[in-house]
């Protein structure tokens, strides 16, 4: 009756640790699923695009005015975001606080620009093809910023109670990857509707 | 007993078949068709083989070796591992993969073939899709041969014709089986397929893309003739219908404007509307109603009378007249001949 | 263990008697109606996702058996236009959304973790919340057809038809959101299954010994992780266009009705893939119990499981070809539609090839297992016949495709199903159920599906086209219809066969034990019923079939069950490496909860919310949901997932 090695364990941690653990693989997995609803959406911009007539670019030139704030403040915010976690894994809790507070500001100074952006606009949700997938896209876009708002919110509030060490840090490991995944999507969304139409995308016919 | 013996036909009597289901595709009456055809028996026949090898190396994998009866649930059975299952794999998807690549193959082939007909098309015909019928455009060079009917299309035999899928409103799909392939009606684009008869005769087609609740009742005829016959059909569809004479008829010419004219169209006459078939020539046609019924008095009578009866859901109300009236008015569209 | 040990070295031991009752103690949900809302228990969830996808099949049935009435014969008015519609619509989406998904998994959550060697789903709660969103997508669709206002455009709905011009009630608007609802349920269960398959695995289960039903759920979950998202974006499009005054679909702004198929089909196609490889997992690892010999081809058939999948998201354009594509589309998509059918032939021969090799066992499981294999290839063979462009421009939108889709749907996924039935209804319940009722409830299940489908591929190639309310005497169809409908009704009365055998065989079936097949993996090493807790000791697992490994005389490691880790300290089990199993950490277990319900009760809420357009209802809903998920979420210390004391 031989017994398999691995049946032997050595010392191995209890519950999840910095990275390892189940719940960073289901952040993972629910980052696969909303990557897709964004790859999706721009499909369905440049699909619109690509088949729709002269002027379907109701701007052939998108105002960067706020676009281009946002999308530094998302990185800044990412920043600080990283920074909270380092802190958190070494032990500063204070500090942890105080960068998480500043993601969290970061962020909703961003949905901030993002309702203003949307509000100079000249055309509105239903003015064309080309204005509703705008307006669902950075929609679907700033209802997962408000999710990760309020995901932060809870997380300055555990790191406060001092939940989090260098050992227990998956939820913060989770949330930052979350903060992470929601930045790269504004620059895809960033990059498709406000610099392709810099590229002659949607202006060749 | 049509059940047993139709399959066979389709073997050995094409013709008889095709009297027997106008909407089969076993046999082909166009140059686009043929080649189809010959794929499509081809792949039907593979795949006919392939299911009967796979039957027949089922049928033996089971019985060559006598099976296991065990005594009572939880009894152990004999397990053991014999080698060479794996060669099954690699010969097994080797002949598969050696038959798909084939069929890859004559695939391309045939799609190439198919694509463009071996000379320009003779003429051009626009369709457009409509809940539940079909409006038919004859384009000409000379804007005075244009015309528009509904439901029943001629063409010459011989020669490619161009067909125009004008999306209307919901997608539809324009499909005459004995000639080709369908192609879907879809709005906001232009799709283009093309029919090429070998001979003249008359051949049945179907929408073939639910479109509402009356998808199963949009069909169409394409009547291929000589191009003699059809330039003089052409030419008579360009006329406006003889005048009426008998009282009867025109009494129902004026009820006919005013009951039916907002919606349908008699060349040369008052009725302009097109939200309905052209009924200029409505004598003319074999079917009413894109197929629902035979063109013959009493069909028609019943059609205008009750049309919610026969096609419930359609665009055509009841209209609100008089048996009299009625009378009139089918005393009327008989003289659109 | 104290909640604040972080590291340990795991005792190893002999399982005995008195660690039962303590593991029992720990594990089993309480009886009572708070333990049904509540529990987390995979088996009990499994057994719950069984029922329900049963009870959506046999509703879908209906619905196709009265429908059949009205084609039996031309011109027949059994049924209105909008009747009809509503009934196929219906029959369509039940069957490929409410039965055809959940029922596999339930299969697979009951299974996976007796399978694997673990003591439960990754994501215990996350279960327990796709199973009631299922529940509550389901009934928030089916209410819609019990007031008359199913969803009545097809199951793929296109556009213009199911827009708000051509189809203005609120049929659409349910089904645009009870999709989008299911569709939150489909992607949490899946997320759940690829966690599992990559944490859950017991020691020495390393990734060539997983079994194929594992395979096959980890590949569908994994694609509908990235599939799903296409419809459910296409349908929140839809219901925009529909409510919000957007423009995505109607032409003249710009709206592009070929959008909708685009993003419909990329879903679909993946799909019909994830609604049929966890079932040929289930004969993969079933056929061999009743061939007496280890499966052939393990290596070939798990890499083709993926292959196929993969491939799965290159073909979807194959619903499209009558659109008026350009031809360098149509014949890559043709190709690699073709091209497909090679990992399915694999499948296929590695099946033959077991049965070959093997000795044949006859019992009721592998009538269904084998005879699957048949009514694979010739759903194979119609869908490789309309993967050919040119000749699916004939064969598209008649019965031909109507065939092709219930062989392949039918063939393999409903007779897998019922033979895992036959198959694992004595691990589930400890009894068998009946071997005579069985075999008879094959042959009439065989003959009727057989009779009511094999004409239809003939009717199809005579024209007949698809979701038509009746049909003219001229196309000859009548007879075949007749045939068909006659056909259905005797398929119908198997499945009534298999009702009755489980109703009766739960009651008096003969006691099973735990390994009444005498088969070969981990599942049959427990009693029947399994304990709350699967595994006393965590077993380690030394070969793909660690039940036989002694009797197969080929030497090697053997697998040790009674023997192995010893985790009692609160709902423990082991967590190991992707792709070696070796343990790596121990995990903390979920207990029973009340926020996956309350989760899935303010979503649906909302929904309907959506639905009557009440903001009222909605933030009710809203708030219903947060409050759930933060509880949900609040990280515990018994769960680790915070230090113990605030400080």
């Amino acid at each position: 009756m031989a017994e398999h090695a691995v049946g032997q364990p050595q010392d191995i941690p209890v519950g999840p640790t910095v990275s390892r653990g189940v719940g960073i693989w289901g952040m993972w997995t629910v980052i696969g699923s909303e990557g897709a609803l964004f790859a999706y959406l721009l499909f369905s911009y440049f699909y619109l695009g690509a088949q729709g007539s002269q002027g379907w670019l109701l701007e052939p030139h998108p105002s960067l005015k706020y676009a281009l704030p946002s999308t530094l403040i998302a990185l800044f915010s990412c920043a600080f975001t990283w920074w909270g976690v380092r802190a958190v894994l070494s032990g500063r809790r204070a500090n942890a606080v105080f960068a998480f507070s500043g993601a969290l500001l970061l962020g909703i100074a961003f949905v901030g620009l993002e309702i203003l952006d949307w509000q100079a606009k000249p055309y509105q949700l239903g003015t064309s093809s080309y204005a509703s997938i705008y307006f669902v896209t950075t929609g679907l876009d700033l209802l997962h910023w408000l999710v990760g708002i309020g995901i932060f919110y809870f997380l300055i509030l555990w790191t406060a109670l001092g939940y989090f060490s260098a050992r227990r840090s998956i939820v913060v490991m989770a949330s930052a990857l979350y903060w992470y995944f929601v930045t790269v999507i504004w620059l895809a969304i960033f990059v498709t509707f406000y610099i392709s139409p810099y590229l002659g995308f949607g202006q060749w016919q | 007993m049509t059940a047993v013996v139709a399959p066979w036909c389709l073997f050995v009597l094409p013709a008889a078949a095709q009297a027997n289901a106008p909407l089969s595709f076993l046999t082909g009456y166009g140059d686009r068709a043929d080649p189809v055809v010959g794929l499509t028996w081809g792949v039907l026949l593979v795949s006919i083989a392939v299911t009967i090898a796979v039957t027949a190396l089922l049928a033996v994998a089971l019985w060559h070796r006598p099976g296991i009866r065990p005594s009572a649930p939880g009894a152990a059975l004999e397990v053991q591992r014999t080698a060479g299952g794996l060669r099954w794999v690699w010969i097994g998807v080797g002949a598969s993969s050696l038959i798909l690549l084939l069929s890859v193959a004559w695939t391309m082939q045939v799609l190439a073939k198919v694509t463009s007909p071996a000379t320009p098309p003779a003429l051009t015909i626009e369709v457009t899709g409509r809940q539940w019928w079909w409006q038919i455009r004859y384009l000409s060079a000379d804007p005075s041969r244009s015309f528009t009917t509904a439901n029943e299309i001629h063409i010459p035999a011989g020669v490619p014709v161009l067909f125009r899928l004008v999306g209307g409103d919901v997608i539809h799909s324009f499909w005459v089986p004995a000639l080709f392939g369908k192609t879907d009606v879809i709005p906001g684009q232009t799709n283009e397929t093309w029919l090429q008869a070998h001979a003249p005769g008359v051949y049945q087609g179907q929408c073939t893309e639910y479109c509402g609740l009356q998808h199963a009742r949009m069909g169409f005829l394409v009547i291929a003739q000589t191009p003699a016959a059809f330039e003089d059909w052409w030419t008579h569809q360009l006329q406006s219908p003889a005048p009426a004479i008998s009282p009867e008829a025109l009494a129902g010419r004026s009820s006919f404007n005013v009951h039916c004219g907002s919606c349908h169209a008699v060349r040369g006459t008052d009725a302009a509307g097109i939200l309905g078939p052209d009924l200029s020539h409505l004598m003319t046609h074999r079917t009413l109603a894109a197929g629902v019924l035979p063109n013959d008095a009493t069909d028609l009578t019943r059609w205008i009378s009750d049309p919610q009866a026969l096609k419930p859901g359609s665009m055509m109300p009841k209209p609100e007249v008089s048996a009299a009236e009625l009378a009139q008015i089918h005393s009327y569209m008989d003289t659109l001949d | 263990m104290a909640v604040t040990d972080y590291q340990r070295i795991v005792t190893v031991t002999q399982a005995k008697p008195a660690l039962a009752e303590k593991l029992r103690r720990i594990w089993e949900t309480p009886a009572g109606f708070g333990g049904w809302i509540s529990t987390v228990d995979h088996k009990q969830i499994g057994i719950r996702y069984i029922i329900t996808a049963f009870a959506f099949l046999i509703a879908g049935g209906v619905e196709a058996l009265v429908f059949r009435l009205q084609l039996a014969g031309p011109n027949l008015h059994l049924l209105t236009p909008e009747q009809y519609d509503q009934l196929f619509t219906m029959h369509g989406m039940t069957m490929i959304f409410l039965y055809a998904g959940p029922v596999l998994s339930g299969f697979s959550n009951y299974l996976w973790p007796l399978l694997l060697g673990a003591r439960d789903m990754a994501l215990p709660r996350l279960n327990a919340l796709s199973y009631w969103i299922y529940l509550c997508a389901g009934i928030f669709l089916y209410i819609a057809f019990a007031f008359g206002f199913g969803p009545n455009d097809g199951w793929f709905n296109y556009v213009p038809v199911a827009a708000r011009a051509y189809d203005g009630g609120p049929n659409i608007d349910f089904y645009s959101l009870g999709m989008i609802l299911l569709g939150l349920s489909t992607t949490v269960g899946s997320i759940n299954f690829v966690v599992t398959f990559l944490r859950l695995r017991a020691p020495g289960m390393s990734i060539n010994r997983v079994p194929i039903l594992a395979w096959g759920t980890l590949t569908a979950s994994a694609a509908n992780i990235f599939a799903i998202p296409a419809v459910s974006l296409a349908f929140l499009l839809l219901w925009m266009d529909r409510n919000a005054g957007t423009h995505f679909f109607d032409v003249p702004t710009g709206g592009q009705p070929l959008l909708w198929q685009h993003l419909f089909w990329m879903f679909g196609h993946p799909w019909v893939y994830a609604i049929v490889l966890p079932a040929m997992g289930m004969v993969s690892d079933g056929l061999p119990v009743f061939c007496r010999r280890p499966l052939v081809g393990y290596t070939p058939v798990a890499l083709a499981t993926v292959a196929t999948m993969v491939l799965g998201f290159g073909v979807w354009v194959h619903h499209m070809f009558a659109t008026g594509l350009p031809s360098v589309s149509l014949s890559f998509f043709s190709a690699a539609s073709i091209i497909i059918a090679v990992p399915s032939a694999v499948g296929v021969f590695a099946w033959i090839a077991t049965i070959w090799h093997g000795r044949p066992v006859y019992r009721t499981p592998f009538l269904f297992f084998s005879s699957m294999i048949l009514l694979f290839v010739i759903g194979g063979v119609s869908g490789f016949m309309t993967a050919s462009v040119p000749v699916d421009w004939q064969l598209t939108d008649t019965y031909f495709v109507v065939a092709h889709i219930h062989y392949v749907l039918i063939g393999i996924n409903v007779f897998s199903v019922v033979g895992g039935i036959y198959f694992w209804f004595p691990k589930f319940t400890g009894r068998m159920l009946d071997e005579r009722l069985g075999k008879l409830n094959f042959w009439v299940m065989f003959i009727g599906f057989n009779l009511a489908f094999l004409p239809m591929h003939l009717t199809g190639l005579l024209g007949m086209p698809r979701r038509v309310y009746t049909y003219g005497a001229y196309g000859g169809w009548g007879p075949l219809n007749l045939i068909t409908t006659l056909g259905s009704f005797l398929f119908a009365f198997g499945l009534l066969l298999l009702l009755v055998n489980v109703l009766k065989s739960r009651k008096s079936g003969d006691p099973a034990g735990a390994n009444p097949w005498d088969a070969y993996s981990l599942e049959w090493a427990v009693p029947s019923p399994p304990p709350p807790y699967n595994f006393a000791v965590i077993p380690t697992v030394a070969s793909r079939h660690p039940l036989w490994e002694g009797r197969l005389g080929e030497g090697g490691l053997v697998s040790t069950i009674d023997r192995g880790m010893l985790l009692t300290e609160g709902k423990q089990t082991i967590g190991t490496t992707a792709v070696d199993a070796v343990p790596d950490i121990v995990l903390q277990m979920a207990e029973d909860s009340y926020a996956p319900f309350w989760l899935a009760t303010g979503t649906s809420i909302l929904f309907v919310a959506l639905l009557f357009k009440s903001m009222t209802v909605g933030i009710i809903g809203i708030v219903v949901a947060a409050l759930a998920l933060i509880a949900w979420l609040w990280p515990t210390a018994e769960l680790r997932e915070r230090e113990p004391t605030g400080g």
